[in-house]
């Protein structure tokens, strides 16, 4: 017995085609790492950060948990075919290693039972054929669900699907063929020898041994030349998820970070993009506005496509980078960074930027607070004189650095692509806050927030003012007294989903009034049309935006409704009857009646 | 003469049917509420940039309206792209897309020449 029949040979190409283009592009996008990406890969390359990466891989990449808590049905289907591909090829190789007679190829594994006539002799062999049954209708049955949410997405919850290109639906019919397929050949092998388990067996009983003997090899024929079809184009569709999303959790879990341009790591990234469509149904452009196209499932797959580059141009643009689709995904990609980088204009570059900073000198200030408005706090100075009765009422000293000249902490540069202009609205922004020695940063504005955070390097804590009024009250440095009334609070974008300050202003509030419940809060949050991450969109669509959002907020008929963003709050304040306020402003408003009682 | 602190500005004269106004043209399809500006200054009063130097963005969004377009990359260069212009404009000028637009097509000018 060789072992062989010539049906394997597509089977055999497409491993090898595989391998070898999945390897070329891999060592390509290694290559194309920037230094600091490479040296972090060098330093970490065999650390113990591989045990938690492998463990990652496994819930992720096979089980599928983070989709399964978002959404347990479409977690269900995901990890069916890809946890049951996976014990379908451990299993089959465990059992054609102790059942093969003569010599073994690998293949033997994937076309067993064509290999292996005997009916199970012992039990081992019985437990084997029945559990391998098993696997195949569990993966059938999530197979099912998949034909089920093309036909009509809703029963698997989710609003839309994404539309796919014609190379990922031919790749996606060869996918959903393997295993039908895979089923028949299997039925009808054990029609004639009795080798199947309690499903093949029974459906190949089905047939005549006339037809089942005509049908054989052309079965597992078709079989392995579908597997050859789906290996070879996998590498070019969005099927490539499967392994670069492996690579990707090693990459990240051994520290390697996004950088400011499209690395070999940004192409990781773009390759693990499944085009599972989380990323659409949260999306405000989508929900409020109908528009289809600019989602990041889209411009990922037009970033990994170039031809398609005026396609790409309009889809970077027109974005409110509200974090809302980078919350949603289940791969984790950092899709605003990606956005970013899609927008990069690193063309556009002239010396001696912002020269005029350079003299712009700071103010000792040790023992101070720095109070950072924010160029949109100058436009809303209720705000601004709110933080300053706080800070009087406290007894903190403070330099309100932005009063009368504001350096814009040059994130609305960044999100725009300009990162050389950013950098140095950065730096002397920098050097400003050291040469001043104060002891913390405050900021009224979430983009300042944000930026301050996480792209400058300060030495000294930053807080959002929600987050230093919070740590006031808690010590007793702020008189407040519970009032008769109620708000519902609106989570700015670069606050809630950008910086993860969820709790504070939810203390602060439920500590003055009543904090009413909203149906889209937190994570959910909706942006209020006016994000300074868009530059596309007409007045007249940022004004639909912000009704969407006010309809959320003014649902439980609050007095007041609060947010924490100077932005937010001039979006809000002409579309609604209620009084919107931000949470300074509560703040100081309790404070003055408590004084007066 | 009683010292207001400013000056009348002299009067400019140029001849418009030289000048070259494609890139207005591009400009009015791909930013199409900069059609509104009635130059009322609004941005030029509110700019962050302008408080550190006397960049005029009123002056440089009408100059190019005029198909002037001489220096206006290098003044550009001072907006810091905050959006206090956008978010002040009576008229809904989209201000920072026009600035970006610009900045691309004044960039794109000066390296074809
Ligand atoms: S970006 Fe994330 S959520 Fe969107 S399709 Fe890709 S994997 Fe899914
Ligand atoms: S950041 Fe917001 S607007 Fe942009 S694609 Fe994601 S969900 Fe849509
Ligand atoms: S504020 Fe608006 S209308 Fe006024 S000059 Fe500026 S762009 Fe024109
Ligand atoms: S975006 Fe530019 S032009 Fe507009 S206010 Fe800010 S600095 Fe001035």
């Amino acid at each position: 017995m060789s072992n062989f029949h010539p049906f394997v040979l597509p089977f055999i190409f497409g491993t090898i085609a595989l391998f070898c283009i999945c390897g070329y592009k891999y060592i390509r996008w290694i290559k194309q790492f920037d230094k600091e990406q490479k040296r972090i890969i060098r330093k970490n390359i065999f650390s113990t950060k591989i045990l938690p990466a492998i463990w990652e891989v496994f819930c992720e990449c096979l089980l599928h948990l983070r989709i399964s808590k978002k959404n347990w049905r479409l977690g269900y289907m995901h990890r069916s075919i890809a946890f049951g591909w996976f014990l379908l090829i451990f299993f089959g190789a465990i059992e054609s290693r102790i059942g093969i007679k003569g010599p073994f190829h690998f293949w033997c594994a994937i076309f067993y039972r064509f290999f292996h006539h005997n009916p199970p002799a012992n039990s081992a062999e019985m437990f084997f054929t029945q559990l391998m049954d098993l696997i195949l209708l569990y993966i059938l049955s999530g197979l099912f669900l998949a034909v089920l949410k093309k036909i009509h997405s809703r029963i698997l919850g989710m609003q839309k699907t994404t539309k796919h290109t014609k190379m990922d639906i031919v790749v996606k019919i060869s996918l959903w063929a393997i295993f039908p397929l895979r089923l028949l050949s299997e039925s009808v092998t054990a029609r004639l020898y009795g080798n199947g388990g309690f499903l093949t067996q029974n459906i190949g009983d089905l047939f005549s041994r006339h037809v089942a003997n005509a049908i054989e090899t052309p079965l597992w024929s078709l079989y392995s030349i579908v597997l050859c079809i789906f290996f070879i184009m996998m590498p070019f569709t969005r099927y490539m998820h499967i392994f670069t999303e492996v690579f990707l959790i090693y990459f990240r879990k051994v520290g390697v970070k996004e950088g400011e341009k499209l690395s070999g790591y940004t192409k990781y990234e773009l390759s693990s993009c499944s085009r599972c469509g989380m990323c659409i149904d949260g999306c405000p452009l989508y929900n409020e506005l109908n528009i289809n196209d600019v989602q990041s499932v889209y411009l990922l797959r037009n970033l990994r496509n170039l031809e398609h580059k005026m396609d790409l141009e309009e889809a970077a643009k027109n974005c409110l980078m509200c974090h809302r689709c980078a919350e949603d995904c289940p791969v984790n990609i950092d899709l605003m960074n990606i956005r970013r980088i899609s927008r990069d204009k690193g063309s556009i570059d002239i010396e001696n930027n912002y020269k005029f900073l350079d003299n712009v000198s700071g103010f000792n200030s040790i023992g101070r607070v720095i109070y950072f408005g924010g160029c949109m706090s100058q436009l809303t100075p209720t705000i601004t004189t709110s933080m300053k009765t706080i800070f009087e009422t406290a007894g903190q000293k403070y330099w309100h650095i932005d009063e009368n000249r504001s350096i814009c902490c040059g994130r609305p540069l960044l999100q725009q692509g300009f990162n050389k202009q950013a950098e140095k609205l950065r730096l002397e922004n920098t050097r400003i806050i050291t040469e001043s020695r104060a002891t913390a940063l405050v900021t009224s504005c979430p983009i300042c927030y944000h930026s301050f955070k996480d792209e400058y390097d300060l030495h000294i804590p930053v807080y959002h003012h929600t987050e230093f009024i919070d740590m006031l009250i808690n010590n007793n440095k702020l008189p407040i007294h519970k009032e008769n009334t109620s708000f519902t609070f609106h989570d700015p974008c670069e606050l809630g989903r950008g910086s993860k300050i969820y709790n504070q202003p939810r203390n602060i509030l439920s500590a003055i009034g009543e904090l009413r419940k909203i149906s889209k809060d937190k994570e959910d949050s909706l942006c209020c049309g006016m994000n300074l991450g868009n530059t596309v969109l007409t007045l007249q669509q940022q004004t639909q935006l912000r009704d969407a959002a006010l309809s959320v907020l003014s649902e439980p008929s609050p007095d007041t409704i609060v947010t924490a963003c100077p932005m937010c709050k001039k979006a809000f304040n002409h579309g609604i009857n209620t009084i919107v306020k931000d949470i300074a402003e509560v703040v100081v408003d309790n404070i003055k009646n408590n004084i007066q009682q | 003469m009683v010292d207001f602190g400013f000056n009348i500005k002299k009067a400019r004269s140029f001849n418009m049917s030289n000048n070259d106004f494609s890139k207005v043209k591009m400009m009015f399809e791909a930013v199409p509420s900069y059609r509104l500006c009635i130059s009322c200054g609004g941005c030029t009063a509110t700019c962050s940039a302008r408080q550190f130097t006397n960049f005029d963005i009123r002056k440089v969004h009408n100059s190019f309206s005029r198909g002037l377009y001489v220096n206006l990359d290098k003044e550009l260069q001072k907006c810091m792209l905050c959006g206090k212009c956008t978010l002040i404009c009576p008229r809904g000028v989209n201000l920072r897309s026009l600035i970006i637009e610009m900045r691309q097509l004044l960039n794109s000018q000066s390296e074809t020449l």
